[in-house]
């Protein structure tokens, strides 16, 4: 069947070289847009019918992929000199493995004007480390968060606490009337990780630490950075007993089922949540800080970007679509129906819980790992998640979690060499 | 007549040699020249001869994790060969004799090894989640709560877990050869000996056991490899990163997670994948060989 369509299009190919005329005359030009989000393939249908209605020379056919065999897939596409002519790729260091070898087309705000309003944060995410260009439309962004129950809540007379010393009270008070107070689990490290991109911000200072780890002025095992970890292990109470073997959908089915109180985790989920149980009451707060009054820090990331294979016979009409995504008009549809909150700016927030979601992010910091560490392997997030899993179980102190993640990073990130 | 021969000999030898060129040799040879390049990103540079090799064993966490992988892997071998093979060679002992309803003990003892991996991994998975398993329901009913515990989350229980599972999965196979091989000893030897006085014990010992010498040489070759090249089972129980804390970490999934990244979480190193792969290939031709050669010469010995 893909053989019967590689065929076809490399006739395509040839008729097309020979009758250049006639392929960008009368027939519509076919694009294909490969993504690993198969969940979402629905939304991304409707949103492609409104581009070709808008561009009727044009069609857009979306290919999604296992997510987990995503990457593989599209490696070995790309490096055989094919592949879709749209992509759908991750941000930061996993867009540079695509990006540096020149495998995608550079973009810049002469071709794609409407960028220059998205924000740097963001804009950073679809940028290349090794030569500062852009390489794609940044479409969401995430932020880490506290999950909780309101009926739980209610039920045991507690409001959301304003202080680190508050949040403990209501654990605590969760566990001794019987109830499971965190859904976390640590089966899988990069909940772990997660948990904390909620956790350590507030204690080792955002993102004033965050610019001093990434230019090298210190490194992980700066104390402020291990104190900041050590505050998970405040947390460990009040997770299962058995926590260490909770995976992820174990985690997520605790609360969806109100089997626990609390989840730590990204505002990815609340769609997810909302479609599993209809009668699920809940809502979110960020990691409060250790001193009431201060405005609590917010990890949050560029989730990806939709870019163009350098390759593509079909530039013009690959850029037409990009910059489609680029739009409010996207960006709304992709808001409403997907309930995450799309990297254009200017988009209404209808759902009251992603709009919390946006509010709270105001004072955001990166996610450390993913935006500052990811860039080469050993990724400081594979380093930090094993490792927190160690520190978890209690076979490591943050000390010497910051110690390998400083010595892991010290391969590839000179600044931390010798340290 | 002899030129029509060769001809079948091509016709039907040609095709597999194709094949196995393709898929076998052509990524063997790959995977050698990948190592002695500079990657960036999916993209091959220039040529480095070894030092991929030396960036393996000389740097931060690569040396830990290779070594740590290599002796999860010897464990995985002996392990499987001291509960695995020595409890199939027990079973095919008692089988031989056979019992009452030993058609149904086979097709019993057999069954999991004709379910798919990938099923008996999910299967186990749920069975041993800590919250809602079978596993720690049914220790917390037979009053031993107490060694309940998170099976695949304990750096301590999970990769003698997960070879449990494997052994439970395998179990049938060894059985099936062991039992081919005891039923091949002709019945004359066995009942000389008895005539000359021989016990149970003896017979077996004396008699079937250097008689099976082939029969273990195939199984302790295919557990070698197979505890070598072990990949499906942690991959789907435990995913790609060795969880937790490298603790199931064996070599096939460390040059995986190397050669082709982890979702979400770490970049792609081909160099360094492809020379794992490299190291994991002369590993296994070695010791299979010389392996080979030591369990063929003892086979002989023995009989």
């Amino acid at each position: 069947m893909r053989r019967r369509a590689l065929v076809g299009l490399l006739v395509c190919l040839l008729v097309a070289g020979f009758y250049p005329a006639a392929a960008t005359g009368q027939q519509p030009v076919k694009l294909t847009f490969w993504s690993w989000r198969v969940e979402d393939k629905w939304a991304y249908d409707k949103i492609i019918q409104a581009f070709q209605q808008r561009n009727p020379g044009i069609q857009v056919e979306f290919v999604p992929f296992k997510a987990t065999e995503y990457n593989t897939i599209l490696s070995s596409a790309l490096t055989a000199g094919k592949g879709p002519d749209i992509i759908h790729l991750r941000a930061y260091g996993g867009l540079e493995t695509f990006a540096a070898p020149g495998y995608i087309a550079q973009l810049d705000f002469d071709k794609l004007p409407e960028l220059k309003t998205f924000s740097r944060q963001l804009l950073d995410g679809a940028r290349g480390r090794k030569d500062g260009k852009l390489y794609g439309v940044p479409f969401a962004t995430q932020s880490l968060v506290i999950y909780y129950n309101k009926k739980i809540f209610a039920q045991n007379n507690l409001s959301v606490p304003k202080t680190w010393d508050e949040f403990l009270t209501v654990l605590k008070t969760l566990k001794d009337h019987g109830v499971l107070p965190l859904a976390n689990g640590g089966k899988e490290g990069w909940t772990l990780e997660v948990m904390s991109g909620v956790v350590a911000p507030n204690f080792y200072g955002g993102t004033a630490f965050y610019d001093a780890v990434t230019r090298g002025q210190t490194s992980f095992k700066d104390t402020a950075y291990t104190n900041a970890l050590a505050k998970m292990l405040d947390l460990r109470p009040y997770m299962h007993p058995n926590f260490m073997g909770v995976d992820y959908t174990t985690m997520q089915q605790q609360f969806i089922n109100e089997q626990a109180a609390m989840f730590i985790g990204g505002s990815w989920e609340i769609g997810f949540f909302k479609a599993q149980n209809k009668d699920l009451d809940f809502d979110i707060f960020v990691a409060p800080p250790s001193k009431a009054g201060t405005t609590p820090w917010v990890s949050s990331y560029n989730d990806g970007n939709y870019g163009v294979n350098a390759k593509t016979p079909y530039m013009d009409a690959a850029l037409k679509f990009i910059q489609f995504t680029a739009t409010r008009e996207f960006g709304q549809m992709f808001t409403d129906m997907l309930a995450q909150l799309s990297a254009v700016p200017g988009v209404e927030v209808r759902d009251p819980i992603l709009k919390r979601v946006q509010e709270l992010s105001r004072k955001s910091t990166p996610y450390i790992m993913l935006v500052g560490f990811r860039w080469q392997a050993p990724t400081g997030s594979t380093l930090l998640q094993s490792a927190l899993q160690g520190m978890m179980a209690g076979s490591k102190t943050p000390e010497q979690v910051g110690d390998e993640v400083t010595k892991g990073l010290s391969a590839w990130f000179e600044p931390f060499q010798g340290r | 007549m002899r030129t029509s021969r060769r001809m079948w000999l091509v016709f039907f030898l040609g095709p597999a040699t194709v094949v196995f060129a393709a898929f076998i040799t052509y990524p063997i040879l790959s995977a050698l020249a990948f190592s002695m390049y500079a990657w960036e990103g999916i993209g091959r540079r220039g040529f480095i001869g070894l030092a991929n090799f030396a960036r393996l064993f000389a740097t931060f966490p690569y040396s830990g994790l290779l070594v740590n992988a290599f002796w999860h892997n010897v464990l995985v071998f002996v392990v499987t060969m001291l509960i695995q093979n020595v409890t199939a060679l027990g079973l095919a002992v008692l089988l031989a004799r056979s019992p009452w309803g030993t058609r149904g003990y086979r097709v019993v003892f057999f069954l999991p090894v004709m379910l798919s991996l990938v099923i008996v991994g999910f299967l186990w998975a749920l069975f041993l989640n800590p919250i809602f398993g079978l596993v720690n329901k049914f220790l917390t009913l037979a009053h031993a709560g107490a060694l309940a515990r998170p099976w695949l989350g304990d750096a301590s229980t999970s990769l003698l877990t997960l070879i449990v599972v494997n052994a439970w999965r395998w179990l049938g196979f060894p059985t099936i050869v062991f039992l081919a091989g005891i039923n091949a000893v002709p019945e004359e030897y066995v009942e000389a000996a008895r005539i000359d006085g021989a016990g149970e014990w003896d017979v077996i010992r004396r008699i079937i056991f250097p008689l099976l010498a082939p029969a273990v040489t195939i199984i302790v070759l295919l557990t070698f490899i197979g505890s070598f090249n072990w990949f499906e089972l942690p991959y789907i129980m435990q995913g790609v990163s060795g969880a937790p804390n490298r603790a199931t970490d064996v070599l096939s999934l460390l040059f995986y997670r190397t050669a082709f990244g982890e979702v979400d979480t770490g970049l792609q190193d081909i160099g360094i994948g492809s020379a794992i792969a490299v190291l994991m290939f002369a590993l296994l031709l070695t010791v299979s060989a010389v392996g080979a050669v030591l369990l063929r010469r003892r086979e002989v010995e023995l009989a």
